[in-house]
């Protein structure tokens, strides 16, 4: 079995379960009561608190916990939107491939007055500072651009846009939920305001996060009640859950050279594997991409079936199909780097996990290859492609 | 709990009467590339009796599992029978479908539907 949907959420690592079954067991106070047992929790809270903190160059201060990257978006976009709104600047920039929880939230704020500009991300999946710079307005109130994209992989130049957005005063957020871990970040050093991550993509639990906000960024609650959070989300901190994601946190950011030396040659292979086939093509930027990221598109077949048939052999993966979006159109990421639905449809995303071999990655080319050839020969659209009666797009 | 049923599994893994009948009497193609889903069907008829059908399929695994399963349900049929075909008759046969794949069975019924009306219409002129 090769589990290649690590972009979809990962397996929780050793450490991190260790920790978090141990602070179920020892210290289950509430961190916000007085005595010894509260006190020990609050303790352990405050203690991930600094190390999640030191792993992005933050202070503890400025990290947030959450119930995930949906969350820390969502409280990220909307806090910008209420501070420009009192200035009355109501214009945001982002771009059109982001996750759809800060897709979404942007759209809720279009139909309160905001204006929204989607940057495009060209055809190799990354967008240019130039471009951000010059769609900068006097009324923008938040450029808002993920750090590496959820289906493609491909690295956005933070720190440049980081710089364009300094120099014109305005607040930078990044959905940093692919990229950390995988990719040294440093909120200072790389003129980043906000941050979303979340933990169970990098070996953590599922349902915590946490947002970075820059010291004097005044955050708007999401959830009102009690004082945790320096008053910025309340309810009771979920101790056991934070203090895994600090651990998890910690491990994967020290092994960020060493993992990115395995996995790029071993994503280069799959890619130069699966570009034998013929008309294919990856999806993305070939160097700018997550070392765990490979997204290609077939043409000819359909992705839902493609991964079914995976599965039967032992490899999971998933696809931008409109079948596995559950939508009638196919991943909104493919066509905004210029993917027509016919070949959109055809997609596959391989997300590797640290612990991928050498043999998994000839496997993977193997099936693959098999997989796409066995569709092909009962698809009338391969069929009409061959014969020449309608065009290759690939 | 898993996406598909058995049936629906089954018939993914090994379709029936995969294939093209290059002497067709009949031949239908629905749907379209944009969407995601293509069927062409295939019919072979002998005094208004289908004798033989094969299919292609461009879509998701619940679409090659109804036209797979559609092309069982009509083979060795009459033409008149085969008219019959419901959706909802495909959808049973394949021990059902989620509910945002049930427009596959309609896919495969329509394609039935074309390849059926082709034949009709090449009878017609000759
Ligand atoms: C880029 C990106 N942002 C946000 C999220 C949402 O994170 P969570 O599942 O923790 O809410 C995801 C996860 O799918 C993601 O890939």
């Amino acid at each position: 079995m090769i589990y290649a949907d690590n972009a979809a959420t990962t397996k929780m690592s050793e450490g991190a379960i260790a920790t978090m079954v141990s602070t179920i067991n020892e210290t289950y106070g509430n961190p916000s009561s007085l005595y010894e047992f509260g006190q020990k929790a609050k303790e352990v809270l405050e203690n991930a608190r600094e190390v999640v903190a030191a792993q992005i160059g933050a202070e503890p201060r400025e990290i947030l916990f959450t119930s995930g990257g949906s969350e820390a978006d969502n409280q990220a976009i909307l806090s910008a939107a209420k501070l420009g709104e009192k200035d009355g600047k109501k214009h945001i920039i982002s771009t059109a491939f982001e996750h759809h929880a800060v897709l979404h939230t942007l759209e809720k704020l279009k139909k309160e007055g905001f204006e929204i500009t989607l940057l495009d991300v060209h055809e190799n999946g990354i967008v240019l500072p130039e471009e951000v710079d010059a769609a900068i307005r006097e009324d923008t109130c938040l450029v808002t651009i993920m750090y590496a994209n959820n289906e493609i992989g491909t690295i956005q130049p933070i720190k440049e846009i980081g710089a364009v957005c300094r120099r014109k005063k305005v607040l930078f957020h990044t959905d940093a939920v692919q990229a950390i871990g995988h990719v040294k970040i440093d909120v200072n050093e790389q003129n980043i305001d906000m941050l979303s991550a979340s933990a169970h993509k990098f070996h953590g639990p599922k349902g915590v996060g946490f947002l970075y906000a820059k010291k004097g960024i005044r955050l708007s609650n999401l959830i009102e009640g009690g004082a945790q959070e320096r008053g910025k989300r309340a309810g009771t901190e979920n101790v056991p859950g934070i203090a895994a994601t600090a651990t998890a946190l910690q491990e994967v950011v020290a092994d960020i050279d060493k993992n990115r030396e395995h996995l790029v040659p071993i994503r280069d292979k799959i890619i130069a594997g699966l570009k034998e086939i013929p008309h294919s093509a990856l999806n993305g930027d070939a160097e700018r991409r997550l070392p765990s990221n490979i997204n290609f598109c077939f043409e000819g077949i359909e992705g839902e079936s493609l991964l079914l048939l995976l599965d039967d052999k032992g490899i999971a993966a998933s696809s931008g199909s409109a079948c596995t979006s559950g939508s009638l159109d196919p991943s909104h990421v493919l066509l905004a780097i210029g993917r027509v639905h016919d070949v959109a449809h055809g997609s596959l995303r391989l997300s590797l996990g640290e612990d991928v071999t050498d043999e998994d990655a000839d496997y993977i080319i193997k099936s693959v290859k098999e997989v796409v050839e066995y569709l092909r020969g009962f698809s009338p659209v391969w069929r009409n492609l061959v014969a020449g009666k309608i065009p290759f797009i690939l | 709990m898993a996406l598909y049923s058995e049936k629906v599994m089954d018939h993914f893994r090994n379709p029936r009467n995969v294939g093209v009948i290059e002497d067709a009497d009949g031949v239908g193609e629905v749907g379209n590339a944009k969407c995601g889903d293509i069927m062409k069907m295939y019919l072979k008829i002998d005094d208004d009796v289908i004798t033989d059908v094969k299919f292609e399929t461009f879509g998701c695994g619940s679409a090659i599992a109804s036209s797979s399963m559609a092309t069982e349900l009509i083979k060795g049929k009459p033409v008149s029978e085969a008219r019959q075909l419901t959706n909802q008759a495909v959808v049973e046969a394949l021990d059902g479908l989620p509910a945002h794949k049930l427009h596959c069975s309609v896919l495969a019924q329509e394609a039935i539907e074309a390849a059926l009306t082709d034949y009709e219409q090449k009878k017609e002129k000759s």
